[in-house]
């Protein structure tokens, strides 16, 4: 009697082994179906839009809401030119930042001062916008702007990107912002990855007279470079999905200049600004595919950057 | 000889001065923000913002009414997304060293971790408001549990794993069911990181914005209704900040200051009390 009312237990629990196994394995699930069905419900969405332009859509720079025509050359444009600049000014001061706190950072400073920076994280990108429209921008516009088109604006090549009416909002603006935006992310990868260099190879180089710089440059970033790309591609990823920083800032004009002084767009920013008020299923199909795109693009850059991340713990443990 | 050991000396020199410069030039940019904030947001938060509705342009108000519909949008969705993160954790943690599925899970809630806001608002409106045909407090509060759940993975992953192998079998050899293991032992362990997991999920979520813009959209009025519009901090700041009225723009920085503060806090309070944890075991 004993026995068989012990042998029910066990097979009592057993069924909520299971139970529980397979309540976490569908959470588990939920994840990729979360991502089939954004993909899938984003290319019903635009399929309207897809049938009526087909690839000419991606080569298009109309965006005539009257008419019905719509092309994404525009956007993309902006979205790549505002990241590509963005991490051009990130990418050395993250390196500056992550080099400060894993080398020359007293003990007692390194906490909250990589506390800091990682707060710039935390500051929701809404509050980046207002601030850039109201502080930055003014200030970009009487000071910089202006000294851009009398000293850069003239010379040969470069000069064409900096010239046109200091307005404040442009594409350069929303570069600036996205790119204090993005150096948290970047500089704190490079901390973390720039930490798991063996102590061992670092002593060696100094141990061999190498300065600091030296021991960052020749060592530590060849040893941890894939982890340094991977978090790169992370920044990248963040930059290209930023909405509303930009939107306040870009100027949001359907217009493609060569000059960065100039108001331009982007995909998440002509998102924000048009969907709620499109109308006609056309322009709202457009819309969707615009975020399409946008989920693509992010998503190839998002992989490859955790595909190097991924690469570089592998190594990692092989080491070890 | 000599001359290369001073170029050294002066690279090494310049280098580590641009890293000082670096350093001092993300601090300039969050002191200055934060400055900002202040100046302007603290003379505009006065008693009205807390007990007054969002006014039409052009006249003095609060935000009573926003304040709500954020609190009640991010409390319903950490809600949603906080069961469906731990258990989804607690599988990769547990059970995901075998099979296919664990990895490629893995590797999308990575990718969906840093995925545009936007397009998930595109999303649920797709999904959703399209099919009842009108904005609403259900579908913010949908679209912000989609930006939960990979944060509290990430987390419940990472603390599971943190929690040593002796505890599960100790647990397992006094013949504890392995449901039992990880619900009372192995969870219980990781407890104050997974909490961590989701401080800063909350945090994440009510600075958002963009994926609010398609789906609560905004409502001037005070209201408890999930079902209909609501009005949110977030796109309030959004509206009132891109609007020509003084009264507007104040109450914006206002609002600007009350969700930098919080997130802020969260941000430490996290922080804190992850290491409180990290040092106790």
């Amino acid at each position: 009697m004993l026995i068989f009312s012990l042998e029910a237990r066990l097979k009592r629990q057993a069924a909520f082994d299971l139970l529980f196994r397979n309540l976490t394995r569908i959470s588990a699930f939920s994840v990729l179906l979360l991502l089939a069905a954004i993909i899938f419900s984003l290319v019903v969405g635009s399929l309207p839009a897809i049938n009526k332009f087909g690839f000419g859509f991606l080569t298009s720079m109309e965006w005539d809401p009257v008419n019905d025509n719509f092309g994404a050359l525009v956007p993309i444009i902006g979205t790549l030119v505002t990241s590509s600049i963005a991490l051009l000014i990130a990418i050395p001061v993250s390196f500056g930042i992550a080099l400060f706190l894993t080398e020359l950072s007293p003990r007692i400073l390194r906490r909250p001062l990589g506390i800091a920076i990682e707060l710039l994280a935390g500051i929701p990108s809404i509050i980046y916008g207002m601030w850039g429209l109201f502080v930055f921008a003014p200030l970009f516009a009487d000071h910089v702007e202006p000294w851009l088109n009398k000293n850069v604006g003239d010379m040969p090549y470069i000069g064409g990107f900096f010239v046109g009416p200091p307005m404040g909002i442009g594409v350069l603006t929303a570069s600036i912002i996205l790119s204090i935006m993005v150096i948290p992310f970047i500089s704190s990868v490079m901390r973390d990855v720039f930490d798991v260099v063996p102590t061992l190879l670092k002593e060696s180089a100094y141990g061999l007279g190498a300065t600091t710089w030296e021991v960052m440059w020749k060592v530590v970033l060849p040893y941890t470079k894939v982890g340094v790309a991977g978090g790169i591609m992370l920044g990248l990823g963040r930059a290209l999905g930023e909405t509303m920083a930009v939107t306040f800032v870009i100027g949001n004009a359907h217009e493609l200049s060569k000059s960065l002084l100039m108001p331009g767009n982007s995909i998440s920013s002509a998102l924000a600004n048009e969907f709620t008020e499109a109308v006609g299923e056309l322009y709202t199909s457009s819309l969707i595919e615009l975020g399409l795109i946008l989920f693509f693009i992010t998503f190839v850059v998002l992989s490859i950057a955790r595909y190097m991340l991924y690469k570089l713990g592998k190594r990692e443990g092989q080491a070890s | 000889m000599f001359n290369l050991y001073n170029r050294r000396r002066i690279v090494n020199a310049i280098g580590l001065l641009v890293s000082i410069l670096a350093m001092s030039f993300g601090l300039f940019w969050l002191c200055w923000i934060l400055w900002t904030l202040f100046a302007h947001g603290l003379p505009s938060l006065t008693l009205d913002v807390f007990s007054q509705m969002t006014p039409p342009p052009g006249s003095a108000g609060g935000l009573l009414n926003a304040i709500w519909g954020s609190l009640m949008m991010t409390v319903l969705g950490t809600m949603i997304g906080t069961p469906i993160g731990i258990l989804a954790g607690t599988y990769l943690a547990e059970f995901g060293q075998r099979g296919w599925m664990a990895p490629i899970t893995r590797f999308i809630n990575d990718v969906l971790l840093s995925a545009p806001s936007i397009v998930i608002g595109l999303f649920v409106y797709e999904i959703y408001v399209v099919h009842v045909k009108h904005f609403s407090g259900w579908a913010g509060a949908l679209a912000l549990s989609i930006l939960v759940i990979p944060i509290v993975i990430r987390t419940t992953e990472n603390m599971l794993r943190l929690v040593p192998s002796t505890l599960r079998e100790a647990a397992a050899a006094l013949g504890a069911p392995q449901w039992k293991v990880i619900n009372f032992v192995t969870l219980r362990a990781a407890r104050a990181g997974i909490i961590t997991g989701v401080l800063l999920a909350v945090a994440r979520i009510s600075g958002e914005t963009a994926p609010l813009l398609f789906t609560a959209l905004n409502n001037q009025f005070w209201s408890n209704d999930m079902n209909n519009p609501m009005a949110n901090l977030p796109v309030v700041i959004f509206q009132f900040a891109m609007s020509p009225y003084e009264d507007w723009q104040n109450l914006a920085w206002a609002g600007a200051l009350l969700i930098t503060l919080s997130v802020l806090t969260l941000n430490i309070l996290a922080r804190v009390l992850f290491r409180q944890s990290a040092t106790s075991h």
